[in-house]
Parts: structure tokens; C-alpha cells; sequence
């Protein structure tokens, strides 16, 4: 049922979710490999549960997930949520500046971090650095949140639905932008879409869930 | 000094023609109050005269352990009140019997060691009972507002999280929110303070004999501590509150729904 990774990321095992009584991930056995995986099934499947749960803003009722061989709860969760870091489907930026939120990462653990690289690796003209975050375009304040997560310098992104708010030219512009940071940072990437053509033109692998449930899988992409 | 006033019960019935007013008003314009207004007026009689009968007793006693009972009584039933409108924060009963116990206690341990007033019954009573009536109510403005920014701002609050910041770091610009408007009602009336309004202190000396710059000194003190009051309380309220929305590997309890899953 799973395909056989090389080196396997993350790790679920009878994973089950429930929220306010509802049903959201019913056992949910999967293997997530190093590359980019998409994450892919309709509106309301359970895909942005999954991800919540891999870099623990979530714990699962039942079931365990494991990060590169480890129960994620063995991790230290700071640590754990900076070496994989969300980026959440509707951005949602401090207040302040760009440069502040982009600093803001690396601060709280005392570090500090240059503002123009991940800017500009996410597409960002460093001239935005001083502009207030809660300013910009949709567009920008998403580039502005996967800008703040790079600062980490993280070894796994997850995504969620990074291009749902925006319109198709910035759509393009946001996917062009994760396909140049793939192929500049050693980076694995965990996206959830609900959009198949996405996934085919951003993952390497893709995992389909319908209902909370594991979906049928789909052949490997080429 | 103060020459004793004594109203007799005509006198305080013959103000009922007030209330009068205010029920006809209400059934006047059709504003449905004409109920509420009656619980009030029963509720108030009912509970001043029993307030009046017990600090009376207190008085006379003028023990410290009847004093401290009174002023426990007290906070437990102005965090049981307080509670009513946190609704939004989870096991908000705990945080706000604490604010409030800190908030007496500190105070009257202050204002006594200070010498502002003896350690008596006479005056530990009515300014134990001022400080906890104004620190329920900041405590409870306070965590009204942290249940709904909490609420409002659940993905701001995850999207910190996810950063690798803690529950108190991705609560802090929440939290002095919290605290700033639990604050803000006492300071603006404090400011206008004998422009707008006079006090309640000032007006019962007053009404009561007491030359007006004798009234006017108590009224400053009590203003004084009461801010520091509600100070204690407003912090106090939120920092315990706040972390009944977080689990110990800093992940927000309640989040709503995500509009696509």
C-alpha cells in the first residue's frame, strides 16, 4: 500500500484526529519520504490535520508519528517546530515591519539572521524590508511568511495550500519561487494542495487523502 | 468630624419614586426593563442590608480573623461574578480568585504598613471591599478580552507557534492588550476624576458632614490604591489565565475550524 522509500522524512502509524466530536484523520498509516511530497485530496479531507500534526501544533489522539526515526515527541518542540517549520495557508504576519517578521525566528532563539536573503529567495524586493507587514498584498504577506520560515533555516517546509489566496499570476509567481528554492536550498518540502496539477508540478511524491482516510494511491508521477 | 447621618426606612422607601421613574420609562419606550429594573431594587435591598447587618457585626467585633472571613467571602464571590464574563477562557475561576486575593491582600498589607490606615475593622472592611469590587471588574474586562483575542487571533497565535516560539512569547502582544483594557476604564475615570463625576468616597463624606478637604484626601488615597489594585489584578488574571489555551508542548487547545482542511 505504501511505496517503499529510501529515506523516509516522517513517519505515521495509525494515526487518528478528532476535533469538536468530529472524525478528522481515521487511521492514517503513511510514509513521507526526503524530496517534495504533495499532500493532495478535496476540501475539508483532513490534509491540513496531517500537516499540523509533523511539526506538533497538533498531537494525535491516537497512534504515533515519527520524524527521521524518532517519535516526534521525543523532540524538543521548539526545536522541532524551527527545523520544521509551517507555513500556514492564510498568512498571518506579526505586526511591524517585514524585517520584523522575518527576524523574528532567529530572535527567539537568540540569533539573528540577514533580512535580504530570504527575502529575496522568496521573491521579495529587499526595499520591503521597512514596509509594515499587515500592508502588503496577500500575494506579498505569503512571500513575507515562507520568507520568515526560511530564516529558521529549516531542514523540512510544510506548506499549506500556500497559493489558495492568491490569484493565478501571483499563483505562478509563488509556484515558480518554490521550485527555485528546491533547487537552491536542500530543502524537503511537505505541500498540501488541493490542486492535482500543483502537486504534479511541484512533488516528487504525492499522498491522496479523502474523508480523514488514506485515498487510493496514484501512480508515481514521472 | 463626621456628624453620624441616620435615614430613617421612609426616607430610603421615598427614593423608590425614582425607581418609579425608571420602570415607567422603560415600559414607556418598550425597552423590557421594567423586570430587571425590580430584581435590582429587591436584589440591592436584600443584599445591602444583609452586607450592613454583617459589617455591623464585623465592627463591633473588631477582630481580624472577622476581617479577613469577610474579605475571603468576598473574593470567592467576586471571582465566581468575574467568571460570568470570561466565558472565552477556559477554568477562568481559578486565575480570578487568585487575582483577587493577591490584589486584597497585597493592598491592605500596603496601605497598612504605610500607615495610611489603622488595622482596623472599620477601615480594612470598606477599602478590602472597594479594591475587590474595582479588581473583579478589571480582572474580568481583562480576560474577556484575552478569551476573544485568543479566539480572533488563533492563527496569528499558531502561526508564532510554528516558529518556535513559546505559548508566552506568541501571547505577549495579546496579553498587554488584555491587561491595558482591564486598566484602561479606571485611569480615564481616575483622570476626569471631580471634573465629571465625584466619586463615591467624596460624595458619602460629604453627604455625611465631613469638611470637603478631609473628603477630598480620602477620595486620592482610595484612587491611588485602587490603581495599584487593579493593577495586581489585571496581571495577575492573565497570566494564569492564558495558559488554560495551551497544552505543555506549547499547542493552542482550541483552534476553529480551518475554512479547508
Amino acid at each position: 500500500m505504501v511505496a517503499i522509500l529510501d529515506k523516509v522524512l516522517f513517519a505515521l502509524d495509525e494515526v487518528s484526529y478528532a476535533r469538536g466530536g468530529r472524525t478528522v484523520l481515521d487511521d492514517i498509516s503513511v510514509e513521507i519520504g526526503e524530496g517534495a511530497t504533495a499532500v493532495v485530496g478535496p476540501s475539508g479531507a483532513g490534509k491540513s490535520t496531517l500537516l499540523r500534526l509533523l511539526n506538533r501544533l497538533a498531537d494525535p489522539d491516537d497512534g504515533a508519528v515519527s520524524y527521521r526515526g524518532r517519535d516526534l515527541r521525543e523532540y524538543d518542540v521548539l526545536a522541532l517546530r524551527r527545523e520544521v517549520a509551517l507555513v500556514p495557508q492564510l498568512p498571518a504576519p506579526l505586526a511591524g515591519t517585514v524585517a520584523e517578521n522575518v527576524a523574528y525566528g532567529p530572535a527567539l532563539c537568540g540569533g539573528g539572521c540577514h533580512i535580504d536573503e530570504p527575502l529575496v529567495l522568496c521573491g521579495l524586493d529587499p526595499g520591503f524590508a521597512e514596509r509594515p507587514a499587515r500592508s502588503l498584498s496577500v500575494g506579498e504577506q505569503q512571500r513575507v511568511m515562507l520568507a520568515r520560515a526560511l530564516a529558521l533555516k529549516p531542514a523540512v517546509l510544510l506548506l499549506d495550500e500556500p497559493t489558495a489566496a492568491l490569484d493565478e499570476k501571483a499563483r505562478d509567481a509563488v509556484e515558480h519561487t518554490l521550485e527555485d528554492l528546491r533547487a537552491r536550498l536542500s530543502v524537503d518540502v511537505v505541500l498540501v494542495t488541493h490542486d492535482r496539477a500543483q502537486s504534479e508540478r511541484l512533488a516528487d511524491n504525492q499522498i491522496v487523502i479523502r474523508d480523514g482516510r488514506m485515498g487510493r494511491p496514484t501512480p508515481q508521477l514521472a | 468630624m463626621i456628624g453620624a447621618v441616620h435615614l430613617s426606612l421612609g426616607q430610603v422607601a421615598a427614593s423608590l419614586a425614582l425607581v418609579a421613574v425608571a420602570a415607567l420609562i422603560s415600559v414607556w419606550q418598550r425597552a423590557d426593563l421594567e423586570r430587571d429594573i425590580g430584581i435590582a431594587t429587591i436584589r440591592s435591598f436584600i443584599q445591602l442590608t444583609a452586607i450592613g447587618y454583617g459589617i455591623k457585626f464585623v465592627f463591633e467585633q473588631n477582630s481580624l480573623a472577622f476581617v479577613a472571613a469577610l474579605i475571603a467571602v468576598m473574593v470567592v464571590f467576586g471571582a465566581f461574578t468575574a467568571r460570568g464574563r470570561a466565558r472565552g477562557v477556559p477554568n477562568a475561576f481559578w486565575p480570578l480568585l487568585l487575582a483577587l486575593a493577591i490584589a486584597a491582600v497585597a493592598t491592605l498589607a500596603l496601605v497598612v504598613g504605610l500607615g495610611v490606615f489603622k488595622p482596623q475593622a472599620r477601615y480594612l472592611v470598606p477599602v478590602g471591599g472597594m479594591v475587590i469590587g474595582n479588581a473583579m471588574t478589571a480582572a474580568a474586562v481583562s480576560l474577556n478580552r484575552l478569551g476573544e483575542d485568543v479566539a480572533d487571533s488563533a492563527p496569528q497565535i499558531e502561526a508564532t507557534l510554528a516558529l518556535g516560539a513559546t505559548s508566552a512569547q506568541a501571547m505577549r502582544p495579546i496579553l498587554r492588550r488584555s491587561l491595558r483594557s482591564g486598566m484602561i476604564p479606571l485611569i480615564d475615570s481616575t483622570k476626569t476624576t471631580g471634573l465629571i463625576f465625584f466619586p463615591g468616597t467624596m460624595v458619602g463624606m460629604l453627604l455625611a458632614g465631613a469638611s470637603p478637604l478631609d473628603a477630598v484626601r480620602l477620595q486620592l488615597v482610595l484612587l491611588y490604591v485602587l490603581l495599584g489594585s487593579v493593577a495586581i489584578a489585571a496581571l495577575t488574571a492573565v497570566l494564569l489565565a492564558y495558559r488554560g489555551f495551551f497544552t505543555p508542548a506549547h499547542q493552542l487547545r482550541e483552534v476553529p475550524e480551518p475554512s479547508q482542511a
